[in-house]
């Protein structure tokens, strides 16, 4: 077998197992808070009777063993079950708000990434000059701002006061692409704000690494010009560590911006997982988190992958 | 047009200011008198229904886990949602008078144990069907059901038979209760097609409106049913709920106009409001009240002496005007105010005594060790400063009371209802009956004081079977007197409900019952495009 799908397969059933442990450790952790789904859902209005009613209804007195084996069980023959919340088919609904979240995160990285990297590469260029200090200082800035500030300052000026976006991302299944990204221009920017910095930092860092060795003496030496160096000669070489960072990114993207979702209104996956932890919503808790878990596993390996495959010395081994 | 010539016409057209006053004001701006005339004439048509039209919420208190079943409402936006599609057998109106809806009569016998509904005639469900006592009935048993986990299930408790006969319903109650069309008011109890038993959240029910979209904790999209009986509600062929938790999105969303109206305007930033173009903020007095709560049956707490320092060590006027930004009046440590019928406006009003309660709580022979108040912001908004207010006046007052803050999450399982002194709400019920029946009987489920007076239970259980006012009124006078000089209730304050509406809704007015309109504000606004 080729050594990098041997890696690859490796990594992969590492990450499934890691699934079974994750899977594992949100039940259990759930199951240990405090309360259970039949007095967060009834809250104050709860009698006793209308609590064991409840209880009884949604097989809550099973022993909990049993029931995450039961759950398992669903879960390997894709079966996600219902919400006990309010009956609804998680698997309808999560795969909307999946699909959602996708559609924030992906827009949010196809501009993002391009941008941060070559921002990386412009203040590598002029190192220690003002393009570079300008880069930083904005970027370090933005990053600086909570989340949730930032949201509400561009909501001020581009939907409050200048009309030009609405201050709530309302997206539904009717609606067309373009009116899709209108809506959700406003957590766009913001994400984009708040990632910049970090890969932007990162793919400066890296290739003013690289600009220290002597092949890139040898490059400038020939009268190359200082971009094709850097573009050609040392961007290469520092792949590795910026694929890294981009993918924490965009892993962040997909699985903490409930911040963002909460303060645009948009109906992502976060703010549906933080309603069913309040609810103790287990099988839509279970399935939220596994597919985090599944995202964040997933673009790891991407990322040991796309590092080794950029490395000759990685690919291939003595 | 002006803004202050706007803002005339608008109160004009309301009844806010005479004609005459109008017309004068209106000079003032250099509008002739026949041209005023004109514009109020204009104006006062204006707030005609005008029929058609999109009309959106933006509100919080939806979820996710938010279900169309009516038995399991217990939050703002299912409360709305429901009363869009679903209708009750009565109504109350804003003066606390019944309304009736779906039921076209309602009559009782004499001493109020069998009360008859009748049902109207040629009423139809979103699926085409007719509404029928059969309905009614199967509505009804489905909340009282044992295994029922209704909302309502406390309150449908004491039927003990129901019966349909041709177009009535009769139900005969266990005991007497003259407020009962006042508990069939309840937003639970909404009347579904075979009492909903086969498919309770399936959103078919009598209401103006017919459920398009449902995205639980999203938005919720209706539209008008074309075969709803009253013409006076539904002026909008479309209404749209959608969800916006965030405080301050829910603003910039009504001032950006992508929403008419807003629900639960945060007090701190109602003077930011004030001065917003296009958008007014809408109050009401309500029966919602902001309590603290202590166990009379666990120590230090079962001495009314200790109980009776904490009551006089607490500063309601100044609660008011920092936690609710002014928008709320005073409580007077029972759950009653102004907004209920029957209310003795005459029981003296307790005051903020930092001497008497010293005075008091050196009686209770209290051993000094700190009295530990249990509080989350999830118990009522600004809950946390308002126990800080309250440690204050309380510690210059000699009382070593100490704050203790909690979990939003899981509050109203683990807190409420279990420690010994917390924070908690109670969002009021229509009558005094209720409220207290709910709460301060002995035997409630929900007796978060755990307050037992056997001489309360006599006097309430007599007096909701009273038919004569004055008599009735004596009584719970004579029960909010108990409540307030031997309870565990501290109540500092009742809320206003607080709303905003943009300028271009019409037909909004105020009605203590409930937020929105008491629910049905998109039933009942139309909008001046």
């Amino acid at each position: 077998m080729h050594p990098v799908v041997k890696l690859v397969t490796q990594r992969i059933a590492l990450g499934l197992l890691l699934l079974l442990a994750v899977s594992a450790l949100i039940f259990f952790g759930v199951a240990a808070l405090p309360g259970d789904t039949a007095q967060a859902m009834l809250g104050q209005s709860a009698t006793p009777e209308a609590l064991a009613n409840l209880r009884e209804k949604l097989g809550l007195n099973e022993p909990i063993v049993w029931r995450y084996l039961h759950w398992l069980g669903g879960f390997l023959t894709g079966d996600l079950g219902v919400s006990l919340a309010n009956g609804q088919d998680i698997a309808k609904s999560v795969g909307q708000r999946l699909g959602n979240t996708l559609f924030l995160a992906s827009c949010s990285a196809v501009i993002a990434v391009p941008l941060a990297i070559t921002l990386g590469l412009i203040a590598a260029r002029y190192n220690g000059r003002w393009p570079d200090k300008l880069i930083s200082g904005v970027t370090l800035a933005t990053i600086s701002l909570p989340e949730f500030v930032a949201g509400y300052i561009v909501m001020y000026f581009l939907a409050v006061r200048w009309h030009i976006f609405l201050p709530t991302s309302l997206v539904f299944s009717s609606m067309g692409f373009l009116e899709r990204l209108q809506a959700i221009a406003l957590p766009v920017i913001v994400l984009v704000m708040v990632v910049l910095a970090h890969m932007m930092r990162m793919t400066r860092a890296a290739i003013l690494n690289v600009m220290e060795s002597a092949y890139i003496e040898t490059a400038e030496l020939k009268g190359l010009s200082p971009i094709k160096v850097i573009w050609r000669h040392a961007f290469p070489n520092a792949i590795a560590p910026v694929v890294n960072v981009v993918m924490l990114n965009l892993a962040y993207l997909v699985v903490g911006v409930v911040v963002v979702e909460v303060v645009f209104a948009y109906s992502g996956m976060g703010q549906f997982l933080v309603d069913s932890v309040t609810k103790r919503d287990m099988p839509v808790v279970l399935a939220c988190g596994m597919i985090f878990a599944a995202i964040y596993i997933g673009l790891n390996i991407v990322a040991d992958v796309v590092s080794i495959l950029t490395n000759p010395r990685l690919r291939h081994p003595k | 047009m002006s803004v202050e010539l706007n803002h005339l016409l608008k109160s004009a057209a309301k009844g806010l200011i005479s004609r005459r006053e109008f017309i004068g004001r209106a000079s003032a701006l250099g509008v002739s008198a026949a041209m005023a005339g004109t514009l109020l004439t204009t104006a006062a048509k204006a707030e005609e229904p005008k029929k058609g039209g999109l009309l959106r919420a933006g509100m919080s208190g939806g979820e996710s886990t938010n279900s169309l079943d009516p038995a399991l409402a217990a939050s703002e936006v299912p409360f709305m949602v429901n009363l869009l599609w679903g209708d009750t057998l009565v109504d109350v109106n804003e003066k606390g008078e019944i309304v009736h809806r779906l039921a076209e009569e309602v009559s009782s016998n004499a001493d109020a144990t069998e009360w008859k509904f009748k049902i109207r005639a040629g009423v139809k469900f979103h699926n085409g069907a007719d509404v029928t006592p059969d309905d009614v009935i199967a509505t009804l048993k489905r909340h009282t059901d044992e295994k029922s986990q209704s909302g309502a299930l406390g309150i449908v408790k004491g039927i003990a038979e129901m019966t349909a006969e041709g177009d009535t319903v009769t139900l005969k109650l266990a005991a007497g209760n003259a407020d009962l069309p006042f508990l069939m008011a309840d937003y639970h109890l909404i009347i579904q097609p075979g009492g909903g038993v086969d498919a309770p959240d399936a959103g078919i029910g009598a209401g103006p409106y017919k459920v398009v979209v449902n995205e639980p904790g999203v938005r919720h999209t209706f539209e008008k049913f074309a075969d709803h009986w009253d013409k006076d509600l539904g002026h909008a062929d479309q209404v749209e709920i959608i969800v916006i938790n965030d405080n301050t999105a829910r603003t910039a969303a009504l001032q950006a106009g992508q929403v008419h109206m807003i629900n639960k305007i945060d007090p701190k930033i109602i003077d930011l409001l004030k001065g917003a173009p296009g958008m007014s903020i809408e109050s009401v007095a309500g029966r919602g009240h902001y309590v603290f709560i202590m166990h009379c049956d666990k120590a230090p707490f079962d001495n009314n002496d200790l109980r009776m320092s904490l009551k006089l060590a607490i500063n309601r006027k100044e609660m008011v005007e920092k936690i609710l930004g002014g928008l709320g009046s005073v409580g007077n440590d029972f759950p009653i105010n102004a907004a209920y019928p029957l209310f003795d406006d005459t029981i003296p009003q307790r005051e903020y005594d930092p001497v008497k309660a010293a005075e008091y709580y050196k009686k209770s022979g209290h051993d000094g060790s700190p009295i530990v108040l249990q509080v989350a912001n999830g118990a009522f908004p600004g809950a946390i400063e308002a126990a800080q207010l309250f440690q204050q006046s309380a510690n210059a007052a000699g009382i070593p009371l100490e704050i203790k803050r909690e979990p939003d999450d899981g509050y109203w399982s683990n807190v409420w209802n279990v420690a010994p002194f917390c924070a908690s709400y109670w969002g009021g019920r229509p009558v005094q009956d209720q409220m207290y029946s709910t709460a301060y009987l002995s035997t409630a489920d929900w007796n978060d004081t755990k307050f037992k007076d056997p001489h309360f239970d006599e006097v309430l259980i007599a007096a909701r079977a009273e038919l004569d006012q004055t008599k009735r009124k004596a009584m719970y006078s004579e029960l909010a007197n108990i409540l307030r000089d031997t309870g565990g209730l501290i109540c500092p304050m009742f809320n206003d409900f607080v709303a905003a509406k943009r300028d271009e809704v019409g037909g909004w007015f105020a009605d203590p019952n409930g937020e929105m309109m008491n629910g049905r504000a998109l039933a009942k606004c139309w909008l001046n495009a």
